[in-house]
């Protein structure tokens, strides 16, 4: 195919992979630390995954198998022109089976199935900083992570609790790396955070507007924040996904119709998919061996 | 206001404090001590250095020679511009507090008032919701701000409760030093009078010692057991609060003290 041949291997030209790898190293090497580096202009607005490319960029390589999800599905614009610009720049393989990729993109979710060693995950983070709405100076904000000042974001869920009677944070629920730096998750629903906790796969966090890459290496303490009197705990889903019946899986809700009718789907598409595929049958789900 | 002074040792002593702007003076060769549980006041004019000396005292400004040593808990003086930023930072939010004469210079305006007290709980490790929400409770009752207001921002504050629950927020973690810049100022006289009652009957209460910067004489006289007057960033006289409000020596004190209208 000549019609990409002016580009490098995966799109960044070899210095700028370098630079990202030497931040990732960083990264790798203080849990929770968000390094900075000189993000680069892609071919893709700001916010659609700019510092997750980036990253996937640096690390791909020919042999890899690429996997991309958008709020846990294959099948969203994001996920669709990501997988489809790696398959055009590194001819890589891609897949959108969990267990048969070597690196996922995600933006917002972190897949069902563990994932296992060898595997890496790759977020797309739009804010880094998880004191940024408390404290907006980020000269202030860095001093704060150098002294492991957290208190600050103790009074987030403190005001969380006295408004609402609990904590109300749902996403980007913040959590402790390794006992030291308090990290932002992206935007992914706490419903995920315990996935972090002594996950088998490299977690890499890239932010491309704000210049920032941070990591969780496998075997990490992850530990979200919370008072002894309000523990941490995930959302429960009154019901199981209406498509594949999966329980203590995270499910969207889906509008059916202007009547109040809705129902409940396995927000890891994948998920869903090969539970179908492997006979289970939800409330509103068809039996597979029908068709 | 009846603490044993006797067999006491200093909290602070300054020695040979100055501050130069570049050419220009803030504040020249200042040395004194502070007794713990002791009240003192800094007056003189605009531009004569009390706001330098402040800042300098409570290591927001880097003095260009001269010591502060520092009584810390476990009884070792420490000059506290040796300390590190890590020591200092620590040191500030717990040992020591600092009252702005503009509340939102010291609030988060943006966070509940039970918040605003309990965050220097947060920050020397307090993990217990109850037990915060509880002490700022207790806080707010203190500086007569109705329990009802703990969930309410600042920002819906008048301005002399802004300033009650600035005080809350710095007295929490038991300080034993508390800055204060202009603490009454920017506030009508009514409720000045009230803030400056509150405040003496806490500094008595807890036995803080406290270092008050003000140009109003008359607060240096309700709260203040000794004085310091300054002039051209130098201290022309210094001592016992009456004595000096009373028989002032220097001619700029007694000019001072005749230029309060009276009444």
């Amino acid at each position: 195919m000549n019609a990409v041949a002016s580009y490098n291997f995966a799109y960044l030209d070899e210095q700028t992979k370098r630079m990202i790898r030497r931040a990732i190293l960083k990264a790798i090497a203080i849990p929770g630390y968000q390094v900075p580096f000189s993000s680069r202009e892609m071919p893709m607005p700001y916010g659609w995954g700019t510092g997750g490319v980036q990253v996937t960029a640096s690390i791909i390589g020919p042999d890899d198998v690429l996997k991309v999800i958008d709020q846990g599905a294959d099948d969203t614009t994001n996920a669709v022109s990501i997988r489809a610009f790696f398959a055009k720049v590194a001819q890589v393989a891609t897949t959108t089976h969990t267990a048969d990729a070597t690196i996922i993109q995600t933006r917002h979710r972190i897949p069902e199935k563990a994932l296992g060693e060898g595997q890496i995950l790759v977020y797309q983070v739009p804010i880094p900083e998880p004191l940024r709405f408390l404290e907006p100076r980020e000269t202030e904000t860095r001093k704060m992570h150098a002294l492991e000042e957290y208190g600050l974001m103790h009074v987030k869920l403190y005001e969380d609790i006295a408004r609402h009677g609990r904590i109300a944070t749902t996403y980007a629920y913040p959590v402790k790396v390794e006992g030291r730096y308090v990290m932002d998750p992206s935007p992914t629903p706490k419903f995920d955070n315990p996935k972090m906790h002594m996950s088998a796969a490299l977690q890499l966090f890239g932010a491309g507007r704000e210049h920032r890459i941070y990591a969780v290496p496998p075997w990490t303490e992850v530990v979200s924040l919370d008072f002894e009197d309000h523990p941490f705990e995930i959302q429960h889903f009154e019901e199981p996904c209406a498509l594949c019946g999966a329980e203590q899986v995270y499910l969207d809700e889906v509008i059916l119709n202007d009547r109040g009718g809705h129902m409940y789907v396995c927000s890891d598409t994948d998920n869903c998919e090969e539970r179908r595929e492997a006979g289970h049958v939800g409330s509103l789900g068809v039996k597979e061996a029908a068709e | 206001m009846s603490h044993d002074l006797s067999n006491q040792e200093p909290l602070l002593r300054v020695e040979g404090l100055t501050k130069y702007y570049g050419a220009r003076l803030g504040c020249a060769d200042v040395n004194f001590e502070l007794w713990p549980g002791e009240v003192l006041a800094i007056v003189g004019e605009s531009g004569s250095g009390k706001t330098t000396l402040l800042n300098s005292l409570s290591a927001t400004l880097e003095p260009t020679s001269g010591r502060t040593l520092y009584r810390m808990r476990d009884e070792q003086w420490r000059n506290i511009y040796e300390l590190s930023e890590a020591e200092r930072r620590f040191l500030v939010r717990t040992d020591w507090g600092f009252v702005h004469q503009n509340p939102a210079d010291g609030l988060r305006m943006t966070v509940s008032a039970g918040a605003n007290v309990g965050e220097r709980l947060m920050a020397v490790g307090d993990r217990n919701y109850g037990h915060i929400r509880e002490t700022a409770l207790d806080w707010l009752g203190r500086v007569e701000i109705a329990a009802d207001r703990i969930d309410d921002q600042p920002r819906s504050f008048s301005g002399g409760m802004r300033q009650r629950l600035q005080i809350a927020r710095n007295l929490v973690t038991g300080p034993r030093l508390v800055f204060m810049d202009e603490p009454t100022g920017g506030l009508d006289v009514s409720v000045q009078a009230r803030l400056l009652d509150l405040l003496r009957g806490l500094v008595g209460e807890l036995g803080l010692a406290a270092i008050v910067v003000t140009h109003d004489l008359a607060v240096a006289r309700l709260l203040s057991h000794r004085m310091m007057v300054m002039k051209d960033g130098r201290v022309i006289e210094a001592g016992l609060t009456d004595r000096v409000l009373d028989d002032p020596r220097e001619p700029y004190t007694q000019l001072l003290v005749s230029s309060i209208l009276q009444v």
